[in-house]
């Protein structure tokens, strides 16, 4: 799969809709959305509250499936897989970061970055070492035996990301991954993201924040179920000093 | 997949020491009835060895025939020519002896001990393998005249001769009779016949013990040791239909004695063992249900407390079955503890109690080991379901789990 032509864009999304519930209980949360990410783009998708952008996030893991419509990735169709070949795709191509964290508790953050790896059936060398390397990454190294409740919000934050990163994906996606944080530490993860963009990894990220949304090059606007508008270009926001 | 699972294992461990004292609780149910069946078979086949040893003791291939009232107004005890006619008789019988005893207080040097004095001559000793550890048997003199020689049981020995030094032609007193001690008879232990402890005895000539202490020429019961070639209800049916022709009983009369045939003996042990067995085993069984039970539920808690976890694990590419074997893992690590403590409690408990009521303690490698492999099995029995139920999660449900 990997060797999809780079012309090729990495997420295709035609027509995907959702609908939860049956009957007159039914909700129809996306109405079609049309989208493409190519390869190496740093998407973030905005919006109001049930316009449809975590249910959208949630096709893009691969943790959910459209009601209708075709999802592509790297060319696979993946509204046809099923649980296990959707949880095989997470595990190769995807690396989740969440706005709380989501770090097993009392679990040293070193394991919690290898954690990935365990499914993979690396051995324990090879996941500590590449779990070190992930940590050095994001700049947390030294706090490698530190469990989740002895690090602040933002090191939790990077630990997550380094636990995304570990297994070198090629989409990282961040929901809300600042909603938790304070502006400083915000900043330091967006920076974190774009230097990690920077580095080839395609990066979709679901905020409310416009500051944290001129990080990227796309933005994605959702409405009532449907993209309202997409933003292309060049980043919106000065890169810092 | 070895990794993985070795992974697992390691995870297993430490969720269960995470909370030490809840999977302690949650296994005790377990602990408790793998505990009760290995002690109660441990004990059972230690109350089976003793009464087994007891009966051997006896010898093998020997029925024991004793006067009954029956019908009659007394008991009439055996004489010397029915014995004479059993042996002539009963084709299959090899020794016959009669033999009588008599309690009575052994004097020597200034001790003093109560025991029973029991006549018995060279065949009943070769009737019921009786063996000599130092010195030699009645000479047919000694028997035919009734001369005053004894054989000391090993306990009577202990209790009035002096210790490391022989007491082989030692003169010594039973009540007013004075012997000469002539040999020691080797250790028999308990039970058996009609003198309870075997070891707490002194052997004379048959007819001595009749002269000085019994009085007459009575036999209180006698033994046949028989070939094993012959079948042992043969041999009892013509027993039966001699003895009731010499001793004149009418036709329809209860016989006035009772013969004791330890084959039989053995195999109605047998029987009360087993019925014993099984119905340890349905106790088992329901205790084991029930800490079963209690594992399933506290899988169930926990399988909820974690859902976030689960939902993690998920989310990061976690197979389906990847969360299910994580959680029966732990499930049957749990129980496999809960066995071993079990197994542990049960050591101590039927060692002790062993000694206790006095029976041998015998270890049984297959209980322990079937006790330890059941504990797994339920374990995977009642750590399925809520295996299954974590690995049914949906992803994004269980990372919304508060």
């Amino acid at each position: 799969m990997r060797q999809s032509p780079e012309s090729q864009p990495l997420i295709e999304l035609e027509g995907i809709t959702k609908t939860f519930g049956e009957g007159a209980a039914a909700f129809q949360a996306l109405k079609g959305v049309d989208l493409t990410i190519d390869r190496g783009d740093f998407v973030a998708v905005m919006g109001p509250s049930g316009s449809g952008k975590s249910t959208t996030m949630n096709v893009l893991g691969c943790l959910d499936v459209p009601t209708s419509g075709v999802f592509r990735f790297h060319g696979v169709e993946v509204q046809s897989l099923d649980r296990d070949q959707r949880s095989l795709l997470r595990r190769r191509y995807l690396g989740f970061v969440f706005q709380g964290f989501n770090l097993l508790a009392r679990t040293s953050a070193l394991e919690n970055v290898e954690l990935p790896l365990l499914y993979r059936g690396e051995s324990k060398a090879a996941r500590c070492e590449a779990a070190m390397r992930a940590l050095d990454q994001v700049g947390l190294a030294p706090w490698a035996t530190h469990t989740p409740a002895e690090l602040s919000g933002g090191q939790q934050q990077r630990v997550a990301i380094a636990r995304a990163l570990v297994t070198q994906p090629d989409v990282l996606l961040a929901d809300e991954p600042t909603g938790n944080l304070d502006t400083e530490r915000s900043l330091e993860i967006m920076e974190l993201l774009t230097r990690l963009n920077g580095e080839g990894i395609t990066v979709v990220m679901v905020t409310h924040e416009e500051e944290m949304a001129q990080f990227a090059r796309t933005i994605v606007h959702f409405r009532d179920g449907l993209v309202e508008r997409i933003d292309r270009g060049a980043r919106h926001r000065v890169e810092p000093a | 997949m070895l990794r993985m699972f070795a992974a697992t294992l390691l995870l297993a461990f430490r969720e269960i020491r995470r909370h030490l004292l809840r999977s302690f609780l949650t296994t005790l149910g377990i602990i408790i009835g793998v505990a009760a069946v290995i002690t109660m078979v441990t004990l059972g086949n230690g109350v089976t060895a003793s009464i087994r040893d007891q009966i051997s003791s006896l010898g093998s291939n020997v029925f024991i025939v004793f006067p009954l009232r029956g019908d009659r107004e007394v008991i009439r005890p055996f004489e010397e020519e029915d014995i004479e006619a059993v042996a002539k008789q009963i084709a299959g019988a090899q020794e016959v002896a009669g033999s009588v005893s008599a309690s009575t207080t052994a004097f020597h040097n200034g001790a003093d001990w109560t025991t029973s004095v029991q006549g018995a001559n060279n065949t009943f000793l070769r009737a019921q393998s009786i063996e000599i550890e130092e010195g030699r048997p009645f000479t047919r003199e000694e028997e035919s005249a009734g001369k005053n020689v004894c054989l000391l049981g090993p306990k009577v020995r202990d209790a009035i001769f002096v210790p490391d030094a022989s007491p082989l032609g030692e003169e010594m007193r039973l009540g007013g009779v004075s012997c000469t001690v002539i040999g020691v008879l080797a250790e028999r232990g308990q039970g058996g016949g009609p003198n309870q402890d075997q070891d707490n005895t002194v052997l004379m000539p048959l007819k001595t013990v009749q002269r000085r202490f019994t009085g007459s020429d009575d036999l209180q019961y006698f033994v046949i040791k028989y070939d094993s070639a012959y079948s042992s209800s043969a041999i009892q049916d013509s027993l039966v239909e001699l003895l009731r022709e010499r001793r004149l009983l009418q036709e329809g009369a209860d016989n006035d004695f009772n013969i004791i045939d330890t084959a039989q003996v053995n195999q109605a042990l047998g029987a009360a063992t087993g019925a014993l067995t099984a119905m340890v085993a349905v106790i088992a069984g329901i205790s084991l249900l029930v800490g079963g039970i209690g594992i399933m539920n506290i899988m169930l808690v926990s399988v909820t407390e974690r859902t976030r976890e689960i939902g993690i694990r998920l989310a990061i590419g976690a197979l389906a079955r990847e969360v299910r074997l994580q959680f029966l893992t732990e499930a049957v690590v749990l129980c496999c503890l809960g066995g071993l403590v079990g197994i542990a409690l049960a050591f101590a408990l039927s060692y002790s109690l062993a000694s206790v009521i006095d029976v041998p303690f015998i270890f049984s490698p297959m209980i322990n080991l079937a006790s330890f492999l059941f504990s797994a099995v339920m374990g995977i029995v009642f750590g399925y379901y809520p295996a299954a139920r974590a690995s049914r999660l949906d992803p994004i449900d269980a990372l919304r789990h508060e």
